[in-house]
């Protein structure tokens, strides 16, 4: 946590004009992250988690207004030119998506679409390049890399292409990772061993890392902090520890409490959240959580609650009722 | 060699095959499967992508042809019945699907929808379809007067599903087959769908096979729960004993990989090796062994076949996990 | 322990979502003119117009005049009134030849993509032997055999229209066939009848009319064409395409008997485009995501 860390998301709003209105999908998030750092945003969809990814990357849609500071490495991202844009992409910046069918050409090799990478920004020469995409390959576990060169994604289970994916976004040994949903498209035994390559990676090349997610379970024993975010506003930050042991948002208690878990006796109801998210077209005046909250009052209705900081300085949370210290993990 | 019940179990499938070809080659989608499942119990049978889970499930109600095998209901085949007897036959087996808002068409307006089942069965009158389409839109939680006039795309993936399940209710069916009802939901609607379906259990007097893929999720609602893999039952048991104690190496190895949303927990370095093979040509022998930290020559040459590891718990394994008491 | 809701009344939103894309002012143009047309054709017989067949020799190729607004043809016949009911012919023709197409090749393009199998690659086989015959040849045969009329172009031009039909069906019919609603549908036990015309045909109807507006275009042309090369409608009726062809012989001297039917022609079927590109946008279910 000393010195300036490597990424600052600062007061960062995306806004989006749609036929039903303006839709605010990221309304004002502050993030930091360190170097070597993982950080795990959650949140279901619709919250935004995704926006502010693209947002981070630079990759908005067009019609996507941006707002706010997006200060990786000392540089702010959003006022930068496509040049140094695209420089930094691959080199520093790297992102692993969620579905490895449509993130990867279906019709250039897998040889291919890595070499090309490698060439374009490490400029290595084609044999020199070769040669990387093998131990990059072998390095991501997938066996006989010398022969999936020439295979094209298609050819690859949804695990492999996935790790594939991975492999191209380390190929030029970023400082930053984002692994937007990386597992959510595969079977639960795959998905423990891609999010075991990606804490391997991380360690080894001390790499910097945001997994987004709606999975709690995932950001659990793998992140090293955790924003929970809810229609576009991160709800409540804090060190991984810190948050499932003394969780302060409503918000975050109602949704782990809502996931089924495996101790949990058969035929047991489920406390579930009631109602749905806001419209993200019609945003409400106070809190986005009051109508479904049951600890919601006069004052949530009435006004936005900020992100602060109370008790201990890193774990931020944004409600006027927060759970009581004395509490631990609901469910 | 399946457990004796002592009333005869509603529905009954026997060495079930499923296959279809693609391109020139064979899929074996599902290979011999046996299970019961008794009236008012819900079954849940659990596996990962390819094992065959979904296709069981369209095959039990035929809307996929079986190689071979039989399907009782109720005492009688429906693999030998056609025509109007099989018609007859759906009103009482329904199916709830995965992708709600895909399961609706997307030209119809909800009450006709709804109706349609009724249509089918030959229920004449409009106002009684009325009168029915709007019990059971009450009993899933909806204002019949705002839905029925809407189209599908005007709702949420969770409205969507209780509209299917609506549908699915209209009949007053005795056995529902829910195929991923909550995978494509998010996670707070998820606990309220399954709230639902526990709900319309009680209220109804059905019988559930609740097929998906995330076990916490199949534990909560199942009495008894069924593990698949690449075609075959690998495990068959009380929901509690299965997951407190599995039998099968794969149960074990599913458990271990779900992330467990508590800090402490360290995720163990998953033990799973590899990639499931394909179902175009499985594994001589037990198919889970090239993955198996414990598969040795015996299982390569022979298929194990279901056995008896505990009262009331079976797993088809050469090694169960019970040889060491774990 | 949060409060268990077991039964929870949703809260849909009172106001349906609307769609609201935005027909554009080209749109609305071209649809006033085909109603133009349409107006025109229909209402010919009633408007103070001479006869498309009176010939006045004596006032061959006149030019714009009170008496002749659009002047006379090389043969003293109002051009106006040609017009007009060149007009007619071209959107009867224009209209009931693609009807055919629609009918018959979307009813074997459903039927084929459901059903799929044997059946499919019959429709599919004889679709291509059809697509492969030379459509002049065909107009020729079927001219010679049958003696020129308006039905039997008609005939012609709707039988040369299913193939392209059949595959619209047939391609929208495969994609929806394997969609959840299907099996769901199937799963209540619906008659393959009902399947078809309940659950399919609501959903295919709209990329065929889309396409049939499009054909309706495409026809005109053909008609056109055939006209012009004096296979199309028996003289003296006028459309579009024989006008066009009368007017080759005076370009030099009066070249507006050429071009007059030609811009009339260019504007209707633009028009039947744009109205057929909009109407498929609109209807093309779009899924926003965030």
């Amino acid at each position: 946590m000393t010195g300036t860390p490597l990424l600052s998301v600062e007061d960062v709003a995306v806004d989006l004009p749609t036929a039903r209105g303006n839709l605010r999908a990221v309304d004002r998030v502050d993030l930091t992250l360190g170097a070597g750092r993982t950080l795990g945003i959650v949140g279901e969809s619709g919250c935004g988690k995704t926006m502010l990814s693209r947002a981070i990357l630079q990759l908005l849609p067009k019609k996507a207004k941006l707002s706010g500071r997006v200060m990786f490495d000392g540089q702010d991202l959003a006022r930068c030119s496509a040049e140094t844009l695209r420089k930094l992409r691959a080199r520093s910046l790297a992102v692993v998506f969620q579905d490895p069918m449509t993130s990867l050409n279906p019709v250039l090799t897998i040889g291919t679409q890595l070499i090309e990478t490698l060439q374009e920004h490490l400029e290595l020469d084609g044999m020199a390049a070769t040669k990387r995409s093998i131990e990059l390959l072998a390095a991501v576990g997938i066996p006989a890399p010398e022969q999936r060169l020439a295979q094209y994604p298609h050819q690859l289970s949804g695990g492999m292409r996935q790790r594939v994916a991975i492999a191209i976004a380390l190929s030029c040994e970023p400082k930053l990772l984002i692994a937007d949903e990386p597992t959510t498209a595969l079977d639960v035994t795959i998905q423990a061993q891609i999010l075991d390559l990606l804490a391997r990676e991380q360690k080894r090349r001390h790499m910097a890392m945001i997994i987004i997610t709606h999975d709690l379970g995932v950001v659990a024993g793998r992140t090293d902090e955790v924003a929970v975010m809810y229609a576009g506003r991160v709800v409540e930050r804090a060190p991984t520890q810190a948050l499932f042991k003394h969780m302060r948002m409503p918000y975050t208690e109602a949704l782990l409490a809502a996931i089924p878990k495996l101790d949990t006796a058969p035929h047991t109801p489920l406390p579930a959240i009631s109602g749905r998210p806001p419209d993200p077209t019609r945003p409400l005046i106070g809190c986005s959580f009051a109508p479904r909250c049951r600890y919601a009052a006069g004052r949530c209705e009435a006004e936005k609650p900020k992100l602060a900081a109370a008790e201990t300085a890193d774990h931020l949370y944004a409600c006027f009722h927060p759970i009581k210290l004395a509490a631990g993990v609901g469910a | 060699m399946m457990q004796q019940a002592t009333t005869a179990p509603l529905l009954k499938v026997e060495n079930l095959v499923v296959e279809y070809v693609v391109g020139n080659k064979i899929v074996h989608a599902v290979s011999d499967v046996s299970l019961e499942i008794v009236r008012g119990e819900t079954l849940g049978l659990v596996g990962e992508s390819g094992c065959g889970k979904s296709t069981l499930g369209r095959a039990v109600l035929q809307l996929r042809p079986a190689v071979s095998g039989k399907v009782l209901f109720d005492g009688e085949d429906l693999t030998a019945m056609q025509g109007e007897a099989l018609r007859k036959m759906r009103r009482r087996v329904q199916l709830i699907f995965q992708d709600p808002i895909a399961s609706l068409n997307p030209r119809r307006k909800i009450g006709d929808i709804i109706a349609e089942p009724l249509v089918i069965a030959g229920i004449k009158d409009p106002k009684e379809r009325l009168d029915r389409v709007s019990k059971v839109l009450n009993a899933v939680g909806l204002d019949p007067a705002l839905v029925v006039g809407r189209l599908p795309h005007e709702f949420s993936g969770g409205q969507c599903q209780r509209i299917c399940i609506a549908r699915a209710l209209v009949l007053n069916p005795e056995f529902i087959i829910c195929d991923e009802p909550v995978s494509a939901l998010d996670v707070s609607i998820r606990a309220q769908i399954l709230n639902l379906l526990e709900e319309m259990k009680a209220r109804f007097g059905l019988t559930l096979l609740f097929i998906a893929h995330d076990l916490a999720v199949v534990k909560a609602v199942s009495d008894r729960v069924a593990v698949m893999y690449l075609g075959r039952l690998c495990e068959v048991g009380p929901s509690e004993q299965l997951f407190a104690k599995p039998a099968h190496p794969y149960t074990a190895l599913l458990i271990e990989a779900i992330p467990v949303p508590d800090p402490d927990v360290r995720p163990a370095e998953s033990v799973a090796v590899g990639e499931p093979p394909s179902p175009i040509a499985p594994p001589s022998g037990c198919r889970f062994r090239t993955r198996c930290p414990r598969a040795d020559q015996k299982c390569a040459s022979e298929m194990p076949e279901l056995r008896t590891v505990r009262p009331g718990q079976y797993a088809a394994c050469h090694h169960p996990l019970t040889d060491q008491g774990a | 322990m949060a409060t268990l809701d077991l039964v929870i009344q949703e809260d849909v939103t009172a106001t349906p979502v609307r769609s609201t894309r935005r027909l554009g002012r080209l749109f609305w143009a071209a649809l006033g003119w085909v109603i133009f047309v349409f107006a025109a054709a229909t209402l010919v017989d009633v408007l103070p117009l001479p006869s498309p067949t009176d010939m006045d020799m004596l006032e061959r190729r006149a030019p714009v005049s009170a008496l002749h607004w659009l002047g006379t043809d090389g043969f003293g016949r109002d051009e106006l009134a040609r017009l007009i009911h060149g007009a007619r012919i071209s959107l009867i023709v224009g209209l009931c030849a693609p009807i055919i197409g629609l009918t018959i090749g979307g009813a074997l393009g459903m039927l084929a993509g459901y059903f799929r199998g044997r059946f499919e690659s019959l429709v599919v086989g004889s679709m291509d032997v059809l697509l492969a015959f030379p459509p002049l040849i065909l107009a020729l045969a079927v001219t010679a055999y049958l003696g020129q009329s308006i039905p039997n172009l008609t005939f012609i031009l709707g039988v040369l229209g299913i193939p392209a039909f059949m595959r619209v069906a047939r391609a929208a019919t495969l994609t929806l066939a394997r969609r959840e609603f299907v099996v769901a549908a199937q799963a209540l036990g619906a008659s393959h009848a009902r399947i078809l015309l309940r659950e399919l045909l609501p959903n295919v109807m709209l990329p065929l009319l889309a396409f049939f507006l499009l054909g309706v275009a495409v026809t005109i042309v053909a008609e056109g064409a055939l006209s012009f090369l004096g296979l199309g409608v028996p003289p003296p009726i006028s459309s579009w395409g024989s006008m066009i062809g009368e007017g080759r012989e005076s370009l030099d001297v009066a070249p507006q008997l050429a071009f007059i039917p030609a811009i009339a022609m260019f504007l209707t079927v633009l028009s039947f485009n744009l109205v057929g590109d909009s109407l498929r946008a609109l209807t093309d279910p779009r899924q926003g995501a965030l």
